[in-house]
């Protein structure tokens, strides 16, 4: 098992080293994939992953850099979604438009959970998330005149560019779904490596000492929910329009489970990890479709070796590599050859 | 006038009055000393002036303005800032980031900037990262930048942490404690450590208990004993105060005179 991890860190390594040259061919190699004239069926799986992919990215700047956990991630997906549906189908307001609105709804639902759990965190957060959850799905479920109850907001409109509708099967919704994961890639690296991200990371490793260095930790918290709402409505709003219903059942408890699963299988803290973690467990289910039920036992089965073995994650786990510097900022003088090249950790 | 006074301030915890009316003050350029017994509230005092409790009564000015009861972030702001008792830095991050994290309230720039990188972001981020090289090269700390904070050996990780502190631009540093657990050689390497920073200019507020290290380097020392202000004075002169030794060994073995009882009373 050892000799597993050490093989699977040896090529992870080597592909995050050649990464310049493998991401615009994984691009140009995604981006073909719709000419493949691969069934409607696999390609939204594919587009599944990428909402996933989205999620767990949002979910990952609370759980993976904050290190607060949200047990009730759908909400924020959920708030996204209905927002962005019910302009779209009740108003008839363009994709474009109620995607935005879609954004902020998540946002909101971000902003509302940041301020009432701020002082909080630990298990107290995780309950209260899942409070949340629970009273955004009752409110979607019962406040009939708005969202339709429980029959669900049917035909939601598909977005259009210049006329040209996007749908499954002429791979438009595949090609928003590469630029929407693109999007919430760079947000995702942006805000790391900035004063925000090492004030979000400082709060994770010891609240204190980051407040008594400065930084306004509550405002932190609620700003880092409030962006991983906006990202996670994102998906909601063009789950969507894919899906064209949604009922409160399509944002239940188990997607809220399944977001925060594949967080820590793809590796807290690491944006491949979440990319990667979304690709193997939500392929999986529908790999293993011949065994039925049975695939969840195996389901089960693998997140428990995954913690057993590599409790990191996937890709979880610190870098060895030397920090990565500002252009134009020169190493210390002191720091020899050697030592550079060195491998930390 | 003092970089910082101290007047009077009193916390209550409950029943328990754990700092009485204590009074204090720092000049600029000077290495203060705070010592006393275990329990006797020194840490109290610290986290009174940085923040962390509120105080029931008193002031503490700081550069001619009241700081007392302010948020901790502001007190930073302010000027002030400190090292724990127990070292408390980001241990998964890196020694460089642990520095940039102190560096947080000098980097400005908008949620904006830092989403597009756009020119301000670039420029702060350069400036910070030289920034924090400079100051740990100048704490012998350089070759360490890539290593994660857990992974560096005690001594160094108690240098980080004050080079930390420095990082927030700081005119006071408050160290909690800093040869905590140090062997004596460690201990005399802190010892130079301290003063070199006061001749960088550092201002230093200490609490110790090795004896040492306050002897050698205050040049006050303050003495607390139950909450209370018991002595002050130079180091030659505390060594042989009466009361300090009592508060530290307690009376058995000393000769009592009634007439100094009488008057530190």
């Amino acid at each position: 098992m050892k000799k597993l991890t050490a093989m699977w860190e040896q090529t992870t390594d080597f592909l995050l080293a050649k990464k310049k040259i493998l991401i615009p061919v994984v691009y140009i190699l995604l981006a073909s994939v719709p000419f493949l004239g691969l069934s409607q069926y696999f390609i939204r799986v594919l587009c599944l992953i990428g909402i996933y992919a989205i999620l767990t990215m949002s979910l990952n700047l609370i759980a993976g850099y904050m290190g607060q956990t949200s047990m009730g991630h759908a909400a924020l997906y959920c708030l996204g979604g209905y927002f962005s549906a019910l302009l779209g189908s009740k108003l008839g307001w363009p994709f474009w438009i109620t995607m935005l609105f879609g954004i902020a709804g998540g946002a909101l639902g971000g902003l509302i959970l940041g301020l009432s759990t701020m002082r909080l965190s630990g298990s107290y957060l995780a309950v209260i998330t899942l409070a949340f959850a629970e009273v955004v799905e009752m409110v979607v479920l019962n406040w009939n005149s708005v969202t339709n109850g429980p029959l669900g907001v049917r035909n939601i409109p598909r977005p259009s560019i210049f006329g040209w509708e996007l749908t499954t099967s002429n791979g438009g919704f595949y090609w928003l779904m590469l630029v929407l994961v693109t999007i919430a890639i760079l947000v995702s690296i942006c805000v790391v490596n900035s004063k925000f991200g090492r004030a979000v990371r400082a709060i994770k490793e010891d609240e204190l000492a980051a407040k008594l260095m400065g930084v306004h930790t509550a405002s932190y918290k609620v700003q880092t929910i409030v962006l991983s709402g906006a990202m996670a409505g994102m998906a909601g709003a063009f789950y969507a329009s894919m899906n064209r219903y949604i009922d409160a059942n399509s944002f239940n408890f188990d997607i809220s489970m399944t977001i925060l699963c594949i967080v820590i299988f793809g590796g807290l803290g690491s944006i491949p990890g979440m990319i990667v973690g979304s690709a193997l467990l939500i392929a999986f289910p529908e790999v293993l479709r011949s065994l039925s039920d049975y695939r969840f036992v195996v389901y089960g089965l693998l997140l428990i070796f995954m913690m057993r073995f590599r409790p990191q994650g996937l890709l979880g786990g610190l870098s060895k590599k030397p920090y990565k510097l500002p252009a134009g900022v020169s190493r210390p003088k002191g720091q020899s050859e050697a030592e550079r090249g060195k491998q930390v950790g | 006038m003092a970089l910082l006074e101290v007047n009077g301030i009193t916390k209550v915890f409950g029943g328990l009055v754990a700092v009485e009316k204590v009074e204090f003050k720092v000049n600029q350029g000077e290495i203060v000393s705070i010592i006393g017994p275990n329990g006797a509230g020194k840490t109290t005092i610290f986290n009174m002036l940085t923040g962390v409790y509120k105080v029931n009564d008193g002031t503490i000015v700081f550069d001619g303005k009241e700081i007392h009861n302010k948020q901790p972030r502001e007190i930073v702001k302010a000027g002030i800032a400190r090292t724990f008792q127990n070292i408390r830095l980001f241990p998964t991050m890196r020694v460089i980031e642990n520095v940039l994290v102190g560096e947080h309230i000098n980097v400005h720039y908008r949620f904006w900037d830092l989403l597009f990188k756009t020119k301000k972001y670039r420029e702060e981020e350069k400036k910070a990262a030289q920034r924090a090289i400079d100051l740990l090269e100048s704490l012998d700390l350089g070759g360490e930048i890539d290593n994660y904070a857990k992974n560096l050996p005690y001594g160094m990780q108690r240098k980080l942490e004050i080079a930390r502190a420095i990082a927030t631009n700081a005119r006071l540093l408050i160290l909690d404690e800093p040869a905590a657990g140090m062997n004596p050689q460690e201990s005399a390497e802190l010892k130079e450590f301290i003063l070199k920073l006061r001749d960088m200019g550092q201002t230093i507020l200490l609490i110790e208990h090795d004896m040492s290290v306050v002897m050698d380097i205050s040049d006050r020392i303050y003495v607390i004993d139950h909450g209370r202000k018991i002595a002050e004075g130079l180091p030659k002169e505390i060594a042989v105060n009466q009361q300090v030794i009592t508060a530290y060994l307690g009376s058995g073995g000393v000769k009592k005179d009634d007439d100094t009882e009488k008057e530190n009373s």
